[in-house]
């Protein structure tokens, strides 16, 4: 089917449960509030190789906060609930704790919760304090600028990772034009993140390799350079390039509505085909057809 | 909402424990006027003293003039306890939940021993808010306990955990001997607070003369104290901006006990600088 200067191919994108917190992150201004959400969702691109999945769901106004100061809201995705409680303490205690004038709280309320504040306040020696306020707990844990504040425990919640378009282009220039612009789109629907740089992943993967040991390793199908070596190339004679825009959210409508956005923008910005991946159906319970996206965000 | 309406006041102190939403929720009227009262040491009954009208169920109201009745709201678990005037010695004490307004002044030892729920003050309250039961050495536990007019003398001695806030003037000894929790002064504080106090913080928003047992450890933004105020601000307390942004000097102590507590004050200069 066609959309716009684009064809959209009738495929899939097959999404699976992935636990997922929301991180709020505040500090005396937004820049360092910012440095913070930076750090903390670095090196989090794929969980294959960053045990974690972060991006930085939007910037919250002082109003939004619960300390009336400029805030970041964060969203950090694991493939387990145990595993989703250590990532949090490591990368709050590394890149909140250690930042300026900042303070870590919950963004999502839930009766499941994971220990983050109890393990950080350890930092303190001894001389942290704990404060109860509307039920919730909160870490006073002293610092050498001064004192960083922490909720004890985050609400966790199960998500849906792996929610994708893929964007073939003529050349990687246009490529790019349409995979950024679908970013652009997708960053405006809440409860989403792109964990990969600017959204966008130019090293799509399939699962396994020739070479033992390897969980992942080049989508060569979607690789145009190995057009003619690959006997089941995937890519078109006039596609030069392709990118994928890889979405995790906290409901399956958020990343849904991400998609429609962003196959929507890039069909209007350049990009010659639209795809999505997935594993056959094999994987995950989720698959968001592409189809169904095309009549656009809202529309029936 | 079932209302019971004081008749007239009670020439001795009127004790009614049990007088709470959660415990008259599912009482008929006549089960109500039936429940028991002392009249100081004369055992009485509910409809001796109370005219009860209304429904039955989460919330229940007391009016009249109550000064000379006590424990009221005492022990209450759950539900709405309005009582439209003042009320007397023991109000709200031991309370576990739910939400207690009074809409006059309370006696001494409100909310003492109290474990959870909210007891808010519109008028002034008297000594020993939230402090100890007689022969305790915790005082309140959890809950909240909010004075919107002036408080008396040891306010939150011996508190454990909770928060107490007072709109006016606290009197001396605030926090004597308090193990943690929070206690925030937004119109001036007495002599001698948290003497003895083990943990827990005092915030007071004007100068206070301390004991020479506090050493001043420094002045800073302290970031819980901006979730305290702004929470204590939603809730309808007379708390400036000023107090939100602006720096305290930190005061530890008692250095007679572990000197793990602290009293705040506002640094006013600093705040308008």
């Amino acid at each position: 089917m066609r959309l716009a200067d684009a064809e959209v191919v009738d495929t899939f994108a097959e999404a699976f449960p992935m636990w997922g917190a929301r991180i709020v992150i505040t500090a005396e201004s937004a820049g360092w509030a910012g440095e913070a959400a930076r750090s903390v969702t670095g090196f989090a691109t794929s969980v294959i190789g960053c045990k974690c999945e972060a991006g930085v769901e939007r910037v919250l106004d002082p109003a939004e906060t619960p300390d009336g100061r400029p805030g970041v809201s964060v969203l950090l995705f694991a493939p387990d609930r145990d595993g989703l409680a250590k990532r949090l303490v490591e990368r709050v205690g590394q890149s909140v704790l250690t930042c300026p004038t900042t303070a870590c709280f919950s963004g999502l309320e839930g009766e499941e919760t994971v220990d983050v504040g109890g393990q950080l306040r350890y930092f303190g020696d001894g001389y942290q304090a704990s404060k109860v306020l509307d039920g919730r707990r909160y870490w006073r844990v002293p610092v050498m600028e001064g004192e960083f504040l922490v909720q004890e425990r985050f609400a966790v919640a199960e998500g849906v990772a792996g929610g994708n378009i893929i964007m073939l282009g003529r050349d990687s220039a246009s490529a790019l034009r349409a995979a950024e612009a679908a970013a652009a789109a997708m960053r405006t629907v809440r409860e989403v993140i792109l964990p990969f740089p600017g959204g966008i992943a130019r090293s799509g993967s399939k699962v396994g390799s020739r070479y033992s040991g390897l969980m992942a390793s080049t989508n060569d199908v979607l690789c145009p350079t190995l057009r003619a070596q690959v006997a089941n190339s995937a890519v078109p004679p006039d596609v030069g390039s392709v990118f994928e825009i890889v979405i995790d959210g906290l409901t399956l409508e958020a990343v849904t509505e991400a998609m429609a956005r962003g196959l929507h923008a890039a069909a209007r910005s350049g990009a010659s085909q639209v795809t999505a991946g997935n594993y056959g159906g094999n994987l995950g319970p989720h698959h968001i057809a592409l189809k169904d996206l095309v009549p656009g965000p809202g529309e029936d | 909402m079932l209302t019971l309406a004081l008749r007239e006041q009670p020439t001795v102190p009127l004790e009614t424990e049990g007088l709470t939403p959660d415990h008259l929720a599912t009482c008929r009227h006549d089960e109500v006027e039936s429940l028991t009262v002392w009249h100081g040491n004369r055992r009485a009954q509910v409809g001796d003293f109370f005219a009860v009208s209304g429904d039955s169920g989460e919330e229940l109201r007391v009016e009249g003039d109550l000064r000379r009745v006590k424990f009221l709201g005492a022990g209450m678990t759950a539900g709405r306890l309005t009582i439209a005037g003042d009320a007397g010695m023991h109000t709200g004490a031991g309370m576990r939940g739910g939400e207690l307004v009074v809409e006059g002044a309370v006696g001494d030892f409100a909310g003492v021993g109290m474990r959870g729920g909210r007891l808010i003050v519109e008028g002034s309250a008297g000594h020993h808010i939230g402090g100890a039961r007689q022969g305790e050495r915790a005082g309140m536990r959890g809950g909240e306990i909010f004075v919107h007019g002036d408080a008396g003398d040891q306010v939150g001695a011996g508190l454990r955990r909770g928060l107490i806030a007072v709109a006016g003037r606290v009197g001396d000894v605030a926090g004597l001997r308090m193990l943690a929790g929070t206690i925030v002064a937004l119109g001036g504080l007495g002599a001698r607070p948290g003497a003895g106090m083990r943990r827990g913080s005092i915030v007071a928003m004007s100068p206070v003369t301390l004991l020479p047992t506090f050493a001043l450890a420094s002045t800073y933004r302290p970031p819980f104290l901006r979730l305290y105020l702004r929470h204590l601000r939603a809730l309808g307390l007379p708390v400036t901006d000023e107090q939100i942004d602006g720096s305290y000097a930190r005061w530890s102590g008692d250095g007679v006990d572990l000197r793990r507590g602290e009293i705040l004050i506002l640094d006013s200069e600093r705040a308008l600088a």
